[in-house]
């Protein structure tokens, strides 16, 4: 963890601007196609561009996941909302201005739970809510490429639809930032809403940090700290950032109210250059758009496409299935993997944490050594029951278990199938058990003497001998009754 | 609503990125106050329980399915830039990264 170091005597408030490219097919207020990694300025037309005489139509797509995403956090959904134009020269919007929602946001208020760090991996952290002020929805801007004399615009992320979410400053560590981004990501992930991949731009972050002295109720300067483009950087960049100002303070210096750029590498900010009038962005309504009416059959509608959000799934199947916060925190986080169990376990809830054993050590690991996804991999959720099933009944020992278990996994079948196919039954025989164990038994006379002196382990001794003989198809419970049984009568 | 505010024609100017010579600060100055003042009629008139509104028409929810259409073809997009390279446009090297 990274924030343990700071100093007690001061409390560093964070709130963050996020924002997520909304996964439609085409952009917000036209119809050519969104896309990442395509060849520059191929994703643009006469709105893209601001070419006169261009109008732009809204996406009623964009406009549903925004709505979903204030359902999602409990957010209070505006009856009417309008849109505005935010005026600024920058090459990376091409009509001047940027369409975005002012005074009328479509989402107010509302909230994010967050799970903070516990006091061990294997432990479940406290949990909390961080406040949201308001969620709207925009247009994405350009790319600019810079080089040594002159900078390169390609238009192809312009008019991407984009949520902006605002946190109240709610946030005291890097790891809450941590926590929020997380919960955010996959609440987002699992609506379907966006992949909120970093790397490519999807979901972007600027911090507002300030410190304090612990107990001074007046918020200190705050700095703004842009170019957070990775979780991970989130995280250095807010602790990073939360340090130098407390050092700063410690020296008797005031912080300077500003933008600064955190440099993932070199893992410091610096200063950013801006232009004073630069904030100067002359909003008002955008005389080309109507606004947008919310009625209760729309949101009806939407309600009913909000999924179960993460923390919520997690404590559902702490009740439901009894398993363990380790088990739930690998299979809760991913849509797809908890969904999967979910197939796997119905009709077998009383079995419901070995199977989930199954899925969170041996199907996760054989899907990462062969690079496969749940999607395309072979074995049936229906399946892992059975599996379990024929352990528990003394069909197959743990061992052969999971002999079988790869074999399912190649092939797509059921455990059964694999059982019969390879001759892998228990043997239950107790004639052909009791030959192996009277053999066993006479070979290891230290063994017999040691158990018969009441050393209990001693027994083993001859279990090993009893399995190699039935190439581990022996049943080990039987085995043991027949080899306790054989050395009290002796 | 105070008596209408002194316009300061410079700031107007840069924000426009427009270079105005002495003659025409003066010129659009006055231009630029009459036409507020002439706005602000509107403070006149009472307007208690109306609802606020960008727009003089009740038209709402004006969107299109979200199904995409061609784009325009990059030559046709670049055609009339000044300056292109590798398919982008060119602009002066920008320094305001805000």
């Amino acid at each position: 963890m990274v924030s343990n170091n700071i100093s007690g005597e001061y409390e560093a408030v964070i709130g963050l601007e996020v924002h997520v490219q909304i996964r439609t097919r085409s952009k917000m207020f036209t119809r050519v196609p969104t896309g990442f990694g395509e060849p520059p300025n191929t994703l643009v037309d006469p709105v893209v561009l601001g070419l006169p005489g261009a109008l732009p139509v809204m996406n009623k797509a964009a406009l549903d996941a925004i709505i979903l995403t204030g359902l999602m956090f409990e957010c209070d959904i505006a009856p009417v909302c309008k849109w505005d134009r935010k005026n600024y020269f920058y090459p990376d919007s091409p009509k001047n201005y940027q369409i975005s929602q002012y005074d009328m946001p479509i989402c107010a208020n509302g909230r994010v739970e967050i799970e903070l760090p516990g006091p061990s991996r294997n432990v479940m952290g406290p949990h909390r809510h961080v406040r949201l002020t308001r969620i709207h929805l925009e247009e994405d801007v350009g790319k600019l490429n810079h080089f040594a004399n002159d900078s390169l615009v390609d238009l192809n992320r312009a008019g991407t639809p984009l949520v902006e979410i605002v946190t109240e400053p709610d946030m005291h560590t890097a790891d809450e930032v941590f926590a929020f981004l997380t919960a955010l990501r996959q609440a987002m992930v699992a609506a379907g809403i966006s992949d909120c991949d970093m790397e490519k731009g999807q979901m972007r972050c600027d911090a507002n940090i300030s410190v304090r002295p612990v107990g001074q109720q007046t918020l200190g300067t705050k700095v703004e700290l842009k170019n957070l483009n990775s979780i991970s950087g989130v995280r250095n960049g807010v602790d990073y950032e939360i340090r130098r100002q407390i050092a700063a303070l410690q020296r008797g210096e005031t912080i300077v109210q500003e933008t600064r750029r955190f440099d993932m590498e070199a893992l410091i900010s610096t200063p950013m250059r801006t232009k004073e009038e630069a904030h100067d962005y002359r909003y008002f309504p955008d005389p080309d758009l109507m606004p947008v009416r919310v009625d209760q059959a729309w949101l009806d509608r939407l309600r009913a496409r909000v999924p179960e959000l993460a923390f919520d799934k997690q404590r559902r199947f702490f009740e439901q299935y009894k398993l363990p916060y380790t088990i739930t925190s690998v299979l809760v986080p991913d849509r797809a993997l908890s969904d999967w169990f979910e197939a796997a376990v119905d009709g077998h809830v009383e079995r419901a944490q070995a199977i989930a054993n199954w899925i969170v050590n041996d199907l996760l690991r054989e899907l990462a050594a062969t690079g496969q996804t749940l999607a395309d991999c072979r074995i049936q959720p229906s399946h892992i029951a059975g599996l379990v099933e024929a352990q528990e009944s003394g069909v197959i020992s743990s061992k052969i278990a999971r002999e079988v278990f790869a074999e399912m996994f190649q092939t797509g079948e059921s455990a059964a199938e694999v059982i019969e196919r390879k001759g892998l039954r228990q043997t239950s025989d107790t004639a052909e058990l009791e030959k192996w164990c009277a053999e066993a038994i006479a070979g290891k006379p230290q063994s017999v003497a040691d158990f018969k002196a009441g050393n209990e382990k001693a027994i083993n001794a001859f279990k090993g001998p009893v399995m190699k003989a039935s190439r581990g198809k022996a049943n080990p419970k039987l085995v043991d009754e027949i080899l306790r049984r054989m050395l009290a009568e002796m | 609503m105070p008596e209408t505010r002194q316009i300061d024609i410079d700031y107007v100017a840069r924000l426009a990125r427009l270079a105005l010579t002495d003659e025409e600060k003066a010129l659009f100055s006055r231009q630029l106050a009459d036409v507020l003042h002439y706005v602000e009629k509107l403070n006149e008139v009472d307007v208690d329980g109306v609802e606020p509104s960008a727009h003089a028409f009740e038209v709402v929810n004006v969107w299109q399915d979200d199904v995409p259409a061609r784009p325009l073809p990059t030559e046709a997009a670049l055609q009339n830039a000044p300056a292109v390279r590798d398919n982008m446009f060119v602009v002066p090297k920008v320094v305001d990264e805000a």
